[in-house]
């Protein structure tokens, strides 16, 4: 344990170090090897030169790190999607041809659409109604802590402590699930949440939206104190209702904003794994794809091809929505 | 008919009074300026004419009817704010038939009602474009435009001008008051600007501290200011203010302000000076009333002989403003560019003190007028 923080503090130093030490000496070499000196056309070359040189020394080790760790395991996810299960022997489309008549593929794609149905939508919904609604209280600021708080927590962890609200014991014992002590204190008969087909989906949702609405809540907090207060007197003057300013004068101004929102809960949607590998694991038709994908490479199923396959569905899927982002950040962007 | 009465308005947040028992009468059609410096009261004066502010104290009426509690939209009025405040996601159409549309309006209505406004105001070439693509001047009259299509019977305009570049805002200055007369409505217009209240309105209102100070035509707050405040405010550059005694001489009275006796001539209420005698007073002379030669029309015995060094020149183009020290004390003065005094020259100037004012030292407020004393001023 100790060996292990000191070897920790020593990587962190060392890292650090190195790389203090990596842009010192480059921007050093570069300024030895093409100097001022000399006559001035020279000397003013050599300032070209260094300028055009210079972002590549800095950005260098980050565009080869990003090469190694993303570019090329891009790349070998999608060779060896149409590889077998060891990777030996090349089997063309089989894999998708696989995953199209599977019954757990098809399940994964409909829960993951489900997911992308409800979770971004109600974040976004809630994120917007708790911004608007605690900056008008006092202790909006205390409540806003409060609906932010899970943000902290990782999903498996979030998981965990929704594991005991869903929990259930049998018939005749004490339900220690919270769930289930509200339903049997109403007289009702405790369900095995997790294992109702379809509805369990829901219930995992509900984690991530927990999860997230804080995220949604910060960043639209921020976009709604942006809005000019003129404008919303301006409405009030015009004869607007509360109702009307919120829906044509403030939603509107910020709308850039919870598309972005949005879409970046999309993305994170698409991924969801964590929560429903510790809820359910799949079971009880509860599964999506980033589970799946894992199930068949590491669960059991030590079949590399197919795992590719559903990473490259996933990426495929991924993709339009993240471009659509990006281009949107970078027009903001150039507003500013 | 939108006469607006303010009876002991009052404003306050906690224990912060802003506004103090305001009593004002607006008449119909009438073009009011509030003025004042930062802090007086003036914009919550109008927001809370405007139902953006609620009313802590007293009666605020339009027509004959109380609002104080008569929400915005319910009032007849419409508001032309400092920024603008257009809708940025909607188009110049938008923006101005906005309020229509929730009033629910026919839509060949909304559309003659923009048509209308936005040709009066030349920007029909503009109505399919959002604000961003605006220039300040333009989104100016857009703001106007919008206030317009809903035909109220009170404009009210805060501080409208004032970010617009110096040449805009004079020609705006003018299409503000032609609209006005065209519209034939009430304006309530707040500026910190004391041009533009000169130039524009029928009646000003000078507020300082939440307290109305006077309210007069323009000339006749310029000509009979109730106090040295009002007198400071108004009139660029500013009234010099020199401490005197009133002294009997013969039949007469002379001020004397450092060794020397400035005549009090006859058309100055003697009356009101006698009360003075042997007392103290403020004198208040503005810059334009020194001379460098006697004008024509005022007599001899009206101008007093002074001479000051010249400190700074101000060179305006069609007039000069001297920086000068008259005993010891700092002056300007207001001559034609004809006048070449250097800087450190002794200048011979008259001045004219059948203009002079009189202000008593303590309350502040001036000798010659019957004008009721504002609250809150007297010590």
């Amino acid at each position: 344990m100790l060996s292990q923080i000191v070897s920790a503090l020593i990587v962190m130093v060392v890292g650090v170090f190195a790389a203090a030490a990596y842009f010192y000496l480059t921007n050093r070499i570069l300024d030895l090897a093409l100097p001022d000196t000399g006559d001035v056309v020279k000397a003013s070359r050599n300032l070209r030169t260094r300028a055009m040189i210079r972002p590549w020394l800095f950005l260098g080790p980050a565009v080869l790190l990003l090469a190694i760790y993303l570019v090329y395991p891009v790349i070998a996810t999608l060779i060896l999607s149409f590889y077998g299960r060891d990777a030996q022997e090349f089997v063309g489309a089989s894999n998708y041809i696989w995953a199209i008549n599977d019954a757990g593929f098809r399940q994964s794609i409909f829960n993951n659409i489900l997911w992308l149905a409800v979770v971004p939508a109600a974040c976004t919904f809630f994120g917007l109604i708790i911004a608007v609604m605690t900056d008008r209280l006092p202790w909006g600021n205390f409540a806003k802590s409060l609906v932010f708080m899970p943000m902290a927590i990782s999903f498996v962890g979030a998981s965990v402590i929704w594991k005991f609200i869903y929990d259930y014991r049998g018939e005749g014992q004490i339900q220690i699930g919270i769930l289930n002590s509200i339903v049997q204190y109403f007289g009702g008969k405790p369900e095995v949440w997790l294992a109702i087909p379809f509805w369990n989906n829901f219930f995992l949702m509900v984690i991530l939206i927990w999860i997230q609405t804080g995220f949604a809540m910060v960043i639209l907090s921020a976009a709604l104190r942006g809005i000019p207060e003129e404008t919303i007197e301006a409405a009030v003057i015009d004869g607007a209702s509360g109702w009307q300013i919120f829906w044509k004068i403030m939603v509107p101004q910020i709308w850039g904003t919870i598309a972005t929102v949005w879409t970046t809960i999309t993305i994170l949607v698409l991924k969801v794994f964590d929560i429903v590998l510790t809820m359910t694991n799949g079971q009880w038709n509860t599964e999506v794809l980033a589970n799946l994908m894992f199930g068949w490479m590491f669960q059991g199923g030590g079949d590399s091809g197919r795992s590719a396959a559903i990473a490259v569905v996933l990426m495929l899927a991924v993709t339009p929505i993240m471009i659509w982002n990006i281009r949107r950040a970078n027009e903001e962007m150039k507003g500013r | 008919m939108a006469s607006i009465s303010l009876r002991k308005l009052n404003k306050t947040y906690g224990a912060l009074t802003v506004v103090h028992d305001i009593d004002l009468e607006i008449a119909d059609k009438e073009f009011i300026i509030l003025v004042g410096p930062s802090g007086c009261g003036k914009s919550t004066t109008l927001r809370m004419i405007a139902g953006l502010e609620e009313v802590s104290g007293g009666d605020l009426v339009i027509g004959d009817e109380v609002v104080n509690d008569v929400p915005s939209k319910d009032r007849d009025i419409a508001m032309v704010f400092q920024n603008y405040a257009l809708y940025p996601h909607m188009t110049v159409y938008k923006n101005m038939a906005f309020g229509l549309m929730l009033r629910k309006a026919p839509r060949d209505e909304i559309d003659r009602k923009v048509m209308e406004a936005a040709k009066i105001l030349d920007i029909e070439h503009l109505l399919n474009r959002k604000p961003k693509a605006l220039s300040g001047g333009q989104r100016q009259r857009v703001a106007l435009g919008r206030a317009m299509v809903r035909n109220p019977e009170v404009f009210l305009l805060d501080e409208p001008l004032s970010n617009l570049d110096a040449k805009l805002r004079g020609t705006m200055r003018a299409e503000i008051a032609k609209l006005h007369k065209r519209l034939g409505a009430t304006f309530i217009y707040v500026t910190h600007d004391q041009v533009e209240a000169m130039t524009m309105a029928d009646r000003i209102v000078v507020m300082k501290d939440g307290h109305i100070q006077q309210v007069d035509t323009p000339q006749n707050l310029y000509d009979r200011p109730v106090n040295m405040f009002v007198a400071g405010f108004i009139g660029a550059p500013q009234m010099n203010m020199l401490p005197v005694t009133i002294l009997r001489d013969g039949q007469g009275f002379v001020a004397r302000f450092e060794g020397q006796n400035l005549p009090m001539p006859g058309n100055l209420d003697q009356s009101r000076i006698a009360a003075y005698e042997g007392r103290e007073a403020v004198l208040g002379i503005r810059p334009e009333n020194f001379h460098e030669v006697a004008p024509d029309d005022i007599p001899a015995e009206a101008l007093a002989q002074m001479s000051a060094v010249v400190e700074l020149t101000e060179p305006m183009g069609s007039e000069v403003h001297l920086g000068l020290t008259w005993a010891g004390r700092p002056i300007t003065a207001k001559v034609s560019p004809r006048c070449k005094a250097a800087e450190g020259e002794t200048l011979n100037l008259l001045v004219d003190m059948s203009a002079a004012h009189l202000f008593d030292p303590k309350s502040e407020l001036s000798l010659f007028s019957d004008a009721p004393q504002p609250r809150g001023i007297a010590a």
